[in-house]
């Protein structure tokens, strides 16, 4: 499968003046991204996640040209980003959700004819992924509200519809559920579930909400003060940082002996002695229960999933 | 599910009339932008017409004072150099205009650098619509009122009004560049009310809006001429149209706005260059 993006040692400092005395203002070097390496297949729909000032949009400003790099190297589509921009520009799309890419003052519909001359899009393909668009991102009472008066929720779609309209080979959406509601983030999700199923445009997704990542990315990388801290996938993560599946059963009675099953520890037993709750660290949720059911009536049974805040949560503060 | 995929045609890049068709579209999205605004529109319009009125008053004593031909200029030349002057300070945007700083500001420039079409270029045709706009809706209201009211001096010449067109088409592009230019400094600067303030007072009084520039001396005229781009804007195209001059200096003076054109949008060029080298993102 073949490299859409590739980074090696990549490294963006920026100089922060402080003050140091009453006139006097000292300047001070920040490295804002330190080092990444990264190569992501075609087709990937890639995780990049971290904390508030990690270097996330800055990589993504560097991967789309409006940023040089102080070091390192780094393609996409095979162009160098900074001085290649606007020919990269036509092979990408870019969605940032706390910015807008679309005119302010037309209408939706207007936008999209725009993008389709400023893209220089042959009229077939630009109407057929419109189509498309409007039918699963909900767009078509909205096509003719002047997109100043869009609410959130309905200018990311917009947004979302105007970076695919010239056929990007790569996608790159920075928080695009920021500050949408449920309904919203579902209706973005689906769509970006479903285009990356299609397997043809790769994704790369920034957001603060994991559960987009969850849903959506089958790799995961973590950054954290400017250095990849993860690369792979949620499952590794959570093996990484002993997340486990819990199993939690109801007996009828308390066991007469205590029940074990290699890979599985026994996590806290109620006061009754009748609630017991086991993690999962190799062993199979089924075996486990089976060799319960064996030791007594089994009342009632709850398994359940690592939540992925809480290894996030330890990942970003055991620094 | 076949979605939304990457197999678009992208050889129509290289094709010119792609290219002008590209650049067509984004001077009708100008147009429209501005079309949005109608109540502004009337406003603009009708403060360009009372003003108007006050200084072609003013204008008219001062050539009545200096027995009828004041500066080289005529009576009715003054008032066709008034209401033309006050319709095409609208149609070149001397003032007000700050979307490029303001964009820079507050970071949403980093959206126009991902267009695949010169940042200047992209604000270039935009703003060549938007006044197309204001020819039809805030030249020619003013002109039509003054031309009701006072005695106008319509030019004699065949050639004067493809040449006034011409004239004001380049006015149109030196104004911009110069907007481009001081907005441009937001990039060092953030703030630029100072430069916008320098640029208002330079741009209408040493462009002919306030008063002809033929009233000064003739060599500091001179020196204004072929030193700055500010009578490039304003006074160029109003002399060319009121034919204060022979012929081959009417086609001289739109030859001193052709030089300004091509050396402030490479200006512009250089300075975008040199800020996007050292652009820092605000805002994240």
């Amino acid at each position: 499968m073949s490299t859409v993006i590739e980074m090696q040692g990549l490294r963006k400092e920026f100089t922060v003046r402080v003050r140091a005395g009453r006139l006097r203002r000292a300047k001070r070097t920040v490295a804002a991204v330190d080092g990444v390496d990264l190569a992501v297949p075609r087709g990937e729909l890639l995780g990049y996640i971290g904390p508030n000032g990690a270097g996330k949009s800055t990589t993504l400003k560097m991967l789309t040209g409006i940023l040089t790099p102080t070091a390192g190297t780094v393609r996409v589509c095979g162009l160098v980003p900074v001085p290649q921009r606007t020919r990269l520009a036509r092979r990408i799309g870019v969605v940032f959700g706390q910015r807008s890419l679309l005119w302010w003052d037309l209408p939706l519909r207007d936008s999209f004819d725009l993008l389709r001359h400023i893209y220089r899009v042959p009229a077939a393909g630009h109407a057929a992924r419109l189509r498309r668009c409007r039918s699963l991102l909900e767009l078509d009472g909205l096509l003719d509200t002047p997109v100043r008066q869009l609410s959130l929720g309905q200018r990311m779609r917009g947004e979302i519809t105007a970076a695919l309209l010239h056929g990007p080979e790569v996608l790159f959406l920075d928080e695009p559920t920021i500050g949408l509601d449920v309904v919203s983030k579902q209706a973005v999700r689906g769509f970006l579930a479903e285009l990356g199923a299609a397997g043809e445009t790769t994704v790369v997704l920034t957001t603060h909400d994991l559960n987009d990542i969850e849903k959506l990315c089958r790799r995961l990388v973590v950054i954290d003060n400017g250095r990849v801290v993860h690369d792979g996938s949620l499952a590794q993560l959570h093996q990484r940082y002993g997340s486990t599946r819990q199993v939690v059963v109801d007996l009828d009675e308390p066991p007469a002996e205590p029940v074990t099953v290699p890979g599985a520890r026994l996590v806290s037993t109620g006061s009754d002695g009748r609630r017991l709750t086991y993690a999962l660290a190799g062993a199979e949720a089924g075996e486990l229960v089976a060799r319960l059911a064996g030791a007594g009536a089994l009342r009632d049974l709850t398994v359940l999933e690592p939540a992925i805040e809480d290894v996030v949560t330890r990942l970003y503060t055991d620094r | 599910m076949g979605l939304v995929t990457a197999t678009a045609a992208r050889d129509t890049s290289s094709n010119p009339f792609a290219q002008i068709r590209g650049y067509g579209a984004l001077v009708r999205s100008g147009f429209r932008r501005y079309a949005t605004y109608r109540q502004a529109t009337v406003a603009g319009a009708a403060t360009n017409t009372v003003f108007g009125f006050l200084r072609c008053y003013v204008m008219l004593a001062v050539a009545a004072g200096a027995g009828g031909v004041a500066a080289g200029y005529r009576g009715d030349q003054l008032a066709t150099y008034v209401w033309f002057g006050q319709g095409l300070l609208a149609v070149v945007l001397l003032w007000g205009w700050s979307d490029l700083a303001d964009r820079i500001r507050t970071g949403e420039v980093a959206t126009d650098l991902l267009r695949p079409i010169h940042p200047v270029a992209l604000y270039l045709a935009t703003d060549l619509g938007r006044a197309g706009y204001a020819t039809l809706f805030r030249l020619l209201p003013p002109v039509l009122v003054g031309l009701l009211v006072f005695d106008f001096y319509l030019p004699g010449r065949p050639g004067t009004w493809p040449l006034f067109a011409l004239a004001t088409l380049l006015a149109v592009v030196i104004c911009f560049a110069c907007r481009f230019l001081v907005n441009a400094t937001a990039y060092w600067l953030l703030d630029i009310r100072g430069v916008t303030v320098a640029w208002a007072l330079g741009s209408s009084v040493l462009g002919g809006l306030y008063f002809p520039l033929r009233f000064l001396p003739a060599p500091v005229a001179a020196a204004l001429y072929l030193g700055t781009p500010f009578p490039s804007i304003i006074q160029i195209p109003l002399d060319v149209l009121v034919e204060r001059d022979p012929a081959p200096v009417q086609v001289g003076l739109v030859g001193v706005q052709a030089v300004w054109a091509a050396v402030l949008l490479g200006a512009c060029q250089v300075v975008q260059r040199r800020a996007e080298r050292r652009l820092v993102i605000q805002g994240g």
